[in-house]
């Protein structure tokens, strides 16, 4: 495990454990606490597995009233609290704090109510997001972020997250997609965010809810927007000798007024690491293979189908399928949706980045990344979802060697200040946890850093919830809210007015 | 009473600053054309942003576009219509409903007040187009947020935030947005004669349909007469707009029409369907040189027919639907502006909103103007209020009546 630096346990905290364990269980009665390091053990780390902690003491409550009691007997307490729902997060969202108790939201499990004329679904948290859809899915709906982790991941993480996937650029994040959220605050009071109408009525907390990574406020309801599932969907499967080629490509069917459904790019190793592990007919002489995908009424489909190839072959392609099938489609997908596991089968160990960049920037930054991958001697292996400019790089790495994990990380990092400087971001859909915790000082300022807490400080001025997480340096709320005013400072003659 | 006309985000931030320690309050004006909407600001000073405006970066290929706050809106439609391109949310102009001329207004307002058209239901409010902002905290310090890239989750997402605050949080200085195609073409599908409830059935099963309806409007006897200059006719309109390219719409045009069998519908082509939509998206049946109350309503959009049907039991209004009955625009003809009855009401079907958008300034200073939140959300909203702007300087009571 390489080095990370957590808040400091509170001695007192742990010093109280069994007193606090006892009073978890008479909040949560029956199988709702866990305090036995074995059963602890299973909690212990999320989708980030190179960090791992045992918390305080585990809690799984059922009830909101119970969710209600135990942040605000641990707010009374200052005792922190880490919320966790099926613990898939990538960047390390949900990793425990020795000191802090473990609030899972997994049995907050039902759906309840499907409100098809206003397209609507109010579901608990930890309903995953894929049941979301299936429970609509006979109706001809669905819920359109899908992140790939959608048969696992609850929705109340999604919110937490601000969860993407491959159809964002023509359907939207998770912050496009919910009507409405209720939640516990620190202070354990109820708010409701929002309904099954559209818009705040006053400030747009919902906005900052989403994709707080657990650091304002507790979920406990949610209601998400359902669409109707497109008549039809085909794909494109196209290759380049090279990725300017791709993504001049990207840049002119977009430019043409067509926003696919989805739209992937995967790079040389990539592609022929897919296609070892899943056989689809990937092909292996281009530097770059584009999967379009189209969407909607097949009239429509049909007529871009032939603007999109009219467009590739204008910018070089070598190679052309188009789905003529539902299978052959899926096909083209299965290679995609394995290459993660498909790297996996190449290398020991992988570590999934996640910047997003100006989608014409991808040729500075894949060519950035070949030096990187040189001086670091490892290899490197690119996703990109190429419609909304995420890119997904995978270092390829064996944690087994000494130094190599942290060696991995260095490169990860170098990979994401490459994002920065191009004009991208950190983090595109996987969050910041604690894994790009101390990145955030290269896209943000100090002020820009300062503001984001205040924000924490009127959710939660004890920076009890999920402390550790996101801001590199935690800044008590009273030094932030110090105003440093010098009444002369204002060059007063120098301002223009009439 | 000073008006402060800065054209650079340094000038801005100085403004600020200097305001917060003289403890002395700034209204914070693009155009001002939307200055009579929430409750009349008490300020000693103006901070007018009109000569901050400028695009700043427009690359249609990737779908982005940054700006200045004070940049006219006109100028950034006429830019991006230049490409085929548009701003999906397709910003309301509030001008003429507020007895002001049309085509004012600028990206930093549309932006504060949250402002979508018709198209909300498809394409989203414009809070979900805004990728990143500059600003300045009424502690007179700069600050950014978010990018110029679609996928972003790094940091709390101040820039959806800060939409459709007013300009109490902070002062935007510069704005990214995500633009998106304009449609090839559109066609309106327009159901008649249907009353209010039998339209709410028709706008459901249209927007469950597969035909990507991007604008559901109804607009009941009395309303419809007085749209295109008289050309739309005085039946009730259930109106169904279809956008995208050719043969997809004459598609989804012929599957919506087989929706409704047994009902008179007639087809509205681009051109008059476009004019149509302007006149929805900026309320123009109510643009009547008046200031008799007008609210702007959100809720559920099946309990919209209920809450209009209830409404007009107790007082004289007149209504019309958009968004599928999702957003309901009333005119109270007596002057009342009816604000309890009509958030009870609205409480009553399921929850929702109540904006008072056009009354007079005597009313607005009276009513609250926004829709008042249980004691919870308040609190931390005014918690948030104080972490931005401690001393209360920027357009200071324009939402909340000063404590």
């Amino acid at each position: 495990m390489s080095s990370l630096a957590m808040p400091a346990p509170d001695a007192g905290t742990l010093a109280r454990r069994a007193e606090i364990v006892s009073d978890m269980k008479i909040i949560v009665p029956g199988e709702g606490v866990v305090d036995h390091v074995t059963g602890m053990r299973a909690f212990e780390t999320d989708g980030l597995t190179a960090y791992r902690q045992l918390p305080l003491v585990v809690v799984l409550p059922e009830t909101v009233a119970q969710v209600s009691r135990i942040l605000k007997y641990c707010n009374d307490r200052n005792i922190r609290v880490v919320p966790r729902g099926s613990g898939t997060s990538l960047s390390g969202g949900a990793l425990p704090l020795q000191d802090a108790v473990l609030l899972v939201m997994s049995r907050f499990n039902r759906i309840l109510e499907i409100d098809l004329p206003n397209r609507a679904v109010v579901a608990q948290p930890g309903v995953t997001n894929l049941g979301i859809t299936r429970a609509v899915e006979e109706d001809g709906y669905y819920y359109a972020p899908d992140p790939s982790s959608q048969i696992a991941c609850s929705i109340g993480g999604n919110v937490a997250e601000n969860s993407g996937g491959v159809h964002c650029l023509k359907y939207g994040l998770t912050t496009n997609n919910i009507l409405g959220i209720e939640m516990v605050l620190m202070s354990g009071e109820v708010v409701r965010l929002g309904g099954r109408h559209l818009d705040a009525e006053g400030y747009d907390l919902l906005a900052l809810m989403t994709g707080s990574e657990g650091l304002l406020g507790v979920v406990t309801e949610v209601t998400v927007r359902i669409l109707r599932k497109p008549e039809t969907a085909r794909a494109l499967l196209i290759g380049f000798p090279s990725s300017e080629q791709g993504g001049q490509c990207v840049a002119d069917i977009i430019g043409a007024g067509i926003i696919p459904g989805g739209m992937e790019m995967m790079d040389a190793p990539a592609i022929r690491a897919a296609e070892d592990f899943v056989q689809v007919g990937y092909p292996l002489d281009v530097e770059a293979l584009l999967i379009v995908e189209l969407d909607g009424p097949s009239v429509e489909v049909d007529h871009l189908i032939g603007q999109v190839e009219a467009i590739a072959l204008k910018n070089g392609s070598t190679t052309c399928r188009i789905s003529a099938s539902e299978e052959e489609r899926l096909a083209f997908w299965a290679g995609r949706k394995a290459a993660f596991p498909a790297v996996g089968r190449i290398s020991p160990d992988y570590y999934c980045m996640d910047g997003t960049i100006p989608r014409k920037e991808l040729p500075r930054v894949l060519a950035g990344m070949r030096e990187l991958s040189e001086s670091y001697g490892l290899r490197v292996a690119n996703v990109f979802h190429a419609g909304d400019g995420n890119l997904h790089p995978l270092i390829l790495y064996d944690a087994n060697k000494p130094g190599e994990l942290e060696n991995a990380e260095a490169f990860g990092a170098d990979i994401l200040r490459l994002c920065v400087r191009v004009g991208g971001v950190l983090t595109g859909e996987h969050g910041v946890g604690v894994e790009k915790r101390d990145l955030m000082p290269e896209m943000f300022g100090q002020a820009d850093l300062d503001q984001q807490m205040r924000v924490k400080c009127a959710f939660d001025p004890n920076h009890l919830l999920n402390p550790g997480k996101v801001f590199p340096q935690l800044r008590r709320c009273a030094e932030l809210g110090r105003m440093h005013v010098h009444r002369s400072e204002l060059a007063f003659p120098d301002i223009p007015r009439f | 009473m000073t008006t402060f006309t800065p054209s650079t985000a340094g000038e801005v931030r100085e403004v600020v600053a200097w305001a917060a320690g003289e403890e002395s309050p700034l209204e914070v004006l693009g155009h001002g054309s939307k200055r009579g909407i929430g409750r009349p600001v008490q300020a000693a000073h103006t901070l007018d942003l009109s000569r901050l405006a400028g695009v700043t970066l427009y690359e249609p290929e990737e779908l982005v576009l940054a700006a200045k706050a004070g940049t006219p809106l006109a100028q950034i439609e006429a830019l991006l219509a230049a490409r085929n391109q548009q701003l999906a949310f397709e910003p309301m102009d509030y001008g003429p409903l507020l007895g002001g001329p049309a085509g004012r207004g600028t990206l930093g307002g549309a932006i504060a007040a949250n402002l979508s058209g018709p198209r909300r239901l498809k394409a989203g409010a414009a809070r979900d187009h805004v990728l990143g902002i500059d600003a300045v905290s009424g502690r007179g310090e700069a600050f950014k947020a978010g990018g110029r890239v679609v996928k972003n989750v790094t940091g709390y997402d101040l820039s959806k935030g800060l939409a459709g605050s007013w300009g109490t949080l902070a002062v935007l200085t510069d704005i990214v947005v995500k633009v998106l195609p304009a449609a090839e073409t559109e066609v309106t599908v327009a159901l008649r004669g249907l009353l209010d409830e039998q339209a709410a059935v028709a706008m459901a099963a249209a927007l469950g349909s597969s035909g990507e309806v991007s604008g559901a409007a109804h607009l009941p006897e009395g309303v419809s007469g007085g749209m295109l200059g008289g050309g739309l006719g005085g039946a009730p309109a259930t109106l169904l707009r279809v956008e995208g390219f050719g043969p997809s719409v004459a598609y989804r045009v012929k599957l919506l029409r087989e929706l409704f069998p047994g009902v008179a519908a007639d087809e509205i082509g681009a051109e008059q369907s476009r004019g149509l939509w302007r006149e929805i998206r900026d309320c123009m049946p109510f643009a009547d040189g008046t200031d008799r109350p007008v609210w702007r309503v959100s809720v559920a959009p099946t309990q919209a027919h209920g809450l209009a049907l209830a409404l007009r039991m107790q007082v004289p209004a007149t209504v019309f639907y958009d968004w599928q009955g999702g957003l309901v625009w009333i005119r109270m003809e007596d002057g009342e502006p009816q604000a309890e009855l009509l958030r009870a009401l609205v409480a009553r079907c399921g929850g929702g909103h109540a904006t008072l958008v056009r009354a007079a300034p005597a009313v607005r200073a009276a009513v609250a103007v926004f829709e008042p939140q249980a004691a919870p959300l308040a609190a931390l909203s005014a918690r948030l209020k104080e972490q931005f702007d401690p001393l209360a300087i920027l357009n200071p009571g324009r939402m909340i009546a000063a404590a």
